[in-house]
């Protein structure tokens, strides 16, 4: 039997045990998902480099490993302590603190929010059956096909609640912070993250996910993120697990008539990391912008797989990912872009570009383009390039170091995704890490 | 006395295999105020190149002395923080860096070599607004990205500023004067006369003799197929202004026949 069979037997009979730790909530609705989930991942098994979404991108390494899946309430919980540098200063962001993958009440803080809106843990909404959740949760992020949702899916249980009722304005960000502990034991945590932003409301929510070990665990996390008519909503993902992990994500985004969307990725952390983000175009006129960063170096392995499905007429989506790769790390990026019979008048924008530092580390580009409509603007491109030895002759010739002219030159490129980013202590953390990886 | 800033001795340099510097010889003195002149491709702009450092050109042979020190030996920052600046002949344009944060960056690290205190913002503001009047800059070019989106007049005028802010001892600009109109020229010489002085020393390298008119060099050498071919005062640059430099070339060539 191959290992990753071996493995998947491994999950399903974890979800057994997982099962029985239920009790009564067993009962649930969202169990019959849960199961309807499991099953399926049974069927699929973890993906190999012979299926096309994941040819560039072989975790086999990562596929002996039995990791175990967190069902039940950790003992040792970090102090506020351990978490203070993840946090952001400025004041007044309500925050959401999960540990390896459940609701950290003590390490949280919710300041007073304007009626009706609810940030929480989503274990607490399920409990108290919450009809919302009930009809948006696991009903838009797919796992038919994606054997890491399907088994995010089945060991579902905590993450983020966020729900902003039609025409509120939340001013200050949200900060989900989802926190590993990497304890000695290969832990698989599975947050799972749900933000309903009604008709004509505004958010900001940032996803961080940062580890307080160095040690290997498992991170398998899904957000569905869910836009009424006019709807704006700004998510921040900032990736900064330990360099050892295994970080899996998918970001399922669904838009109605005339919302925008906003998506900023930054992936810095994991030893394998594969970040997909699907949004749907689901209304006329919505707009949709998907930028991302990713710095590799060591061994790191960082995938981006990104889908935009155009499925109504009038909608704009703009796509900039940029990539360095340093020492022997590789990059994957695969932009999708579905245009669907329907979606006449689309504007699609796409363009990665990519920054290779050594002769070691590599990347793999793929755009993907599928219309079905004739009255469309798609436009994509890749780059892949090296630091211009002229600019780094120009800034060393004013007295600037040849290392920090090639840092200025790096950081200048990635200054384009930064600062499209509009939340300012974000940018500054940005900044920071930027800073503190590239000076290593 | 006269001091010696810069002396260059028997330098052979070559590009791709080619030799382009044939053995040039000079000795700049401090507060002097050289002009370089010669015809397209005699090595003009390799040398101003090869002083500053440029990795692709080869140094086959010679030295070059400055101050003393070996300046081949140095990094090209290093000769930066020594007092050596050039002016680009085709400024780089640099997307997504500050044109003000760069400077900043070079002018603080060649302070901290020469031992003085680095700028803070508020100090190196200051510096930036008094020098950008000073060569007639927009202040809002001062924030965007160096010299990107900058026309080519923009471009000399924003080396002429990087020099003022820098504060070289050895100054060489590298057909500073091409392609601006006569506003700019006027603006560029100003630029390097206000930096001439008694401690300080201008190497010219110019196709024109027109720069000459604002500039006046106290040395003017002609450069042809890699070797200074004829050394003189300003009258020089006249005589070439009105004769061209094929006399020049005819003269050289025949005694290289005879040697």
């Amino acid at each position: 039997m191959r290992i990753a069979d071996q493995n998947k037997n491994w999950y399903v009979s974890r979800f057994e045990s997982f099962e029985k730790s239920l009790n009564g909530e067993a009962n649930s609705k969202i169990h019959t998902v849960r199961k309807a989930a499991i099953a399926r991942f049974a069927e699929l098994g973890f993906p190999t480099t012979r299926d096309e979404e994941w040819k560039y991108t072989d975790i086999s390494s990562f596929a002996g490993v039995q990791f175990d899946p967190v069902v039940k309430d950790q003992p040792h919980h970090p102090a506020a302590n351990d978490v203070q540098r993840f946090l952001f200063k400025d004041g007044g962001y309500s925050r959401l603190t999960f540990v390896n993958g459940q609701y950290a009440k003590h390490l949280s803080s919710i300041p007073s929010l304007p009626p009706d809106v609810i940030v929480g843990s989503l274990a607490e909404a399920l409990k108290n059956e919450n009809g919302v959740v009930h009809e948006h949760l696991a009903r838009h992020a797919r796992y038919e096909r994606n054997a890491f949702a399907a088994l995010s899916t089945a060991f579902l249980q905590d993450g983020a609640y966020i729900f902003i009722p039609k025409g509120v304005i939340l001013g200050t960000p949200v900060h989900v912070l989802h926190v590993s502990t990497g304890s000695e034991k290969e832990l698989a945590s599975h947050p799972r993250n749900l933000i309903i932003a009604g008709a004509d409301s505004q958010a900001t929510v940032i996803e961080s996910y940062v580890s307080l070990s160095n040690n290997r665990y498992f991170t398998n996390t899904v957000t569905e993120i869910v836009l009424g008519e006019n709807a704006v909503v700004e998510h921040e993902k900032l990736q900064m697990e330990s360099s050892r992990a295994l970080h899996v994500g998918l970001t399922h985004v669904q838009q109605a008539r005339s919302s925008n969307f906003v998506s900023n990725s930054m992936s810095f952390g994991g030893e394998l990391v594969r970040n997909n983000i699907v949004a749907v175009l689901d209304g006329e006129g919505a707009e949709c912008t998907l930028n991302g960063l990713y710095h590799g170096s060591g061994n790191q392995l960082i995938d981006n797989h990104t889908a935009i499905d155009h499925a109504k007429p009038n909608c704009s989506s703009h796509e900039l990912y940029k990539g360095i790769m340093e020492g022997t790390s590789k990059g994957v990026f695969n932009g999708k872009i579905i245009v669907r019979e329907e979606a006449q008048k689309t504007d699609a924008k796409q363009t990665n570009k990519n920054l290779i530092l050594s002769e070691g580390a590599t990347i793999d580009t793929k755009p993907q383009l599928e219309i079905f409509a004739n009255d469309v603007k798609c436009t994509h491109g890749a780059t892949i390039g090296q630091l211009d030895d002229e600019s780094i002759f120009y800034l060393r010739s004013r007295g600037v170091g040849l290392d920090e002219a090639r840092i200025l030159l790096i950081y200048a490129f990635a200054g384009e995704v930064v600062e499209r980013v509009g939340v300012a202590a974000v940018r500054d953390r940005l900044d920071r890490i930027l800073h503190e990886r590239l000076a290593r | 006395m006269e001091k010696l800033m810069l002396q260059i001795i028997d330098l052979h340099a070559s590009v791709q295999g080619n030799e382009i510097l044939k053995g040039i010889n000079l000795r700049v003195n401090v507060g002097e105020v050289h002009a370089i002149m010669g015809p397209n491709g005699s090595g003009k702009s390799t040398l101003a190149q090869v002083l500053a450092g440029r990795e692709s050109y080869n140094v086959t042979g010679g030295q070059v002395l400055f101050e003393g020190k070996d300046l081949l030996a140095m990094k090209p920052e290093e000769r930066a923080r020594e007092g050596l600046f050039m002016a680009f002949q085709y400024p780089v344009e640099i997307p997504g860096v500050s044109n003000t944060y760069f400077l900043k960056a070079g002018l603080n690290a060649i302070r901290k070599h020469r031992g003085l205190e680095e700028l803070d913002a508020m100090e190196f503001l200051k510096l930036v607004k008094q020098k950008a009047k000073f060569v007639e800059m927009d202040e809002s070019l001062l924030n965007r990205p160096v010299n990107h989106g900058f026309s080519g007049g923009e471009k000399k005028r924003n080396e002429i500023f990087q020099m003022a802010i820098l504060e070289p001892k050895l100054a060489v600009l590298d057909e500073t004067d091409s392609g601006l109109d006569i506003d700019a020229l006027r603006i560029v010489a100003d630029g390097i006369n206000k930096l001439r002085s008694k401690e300080n020393s201008v190497i010219l390298v110019t196709h024109y003799q027109r720069l000459l008119n604002y500039v006046v060099p106290d040395f003017v050498h002609v450069l042809v197929d890699g070797r200074i071919v004829r050394s003189g005062g300003k009258e020089l640059a006249f005589e070439l202004e009105e004769k061209g430099y094929d006399w020049l070339k005819e003269g050289f060539e025949e005694v290289e026949a005879h040697a």
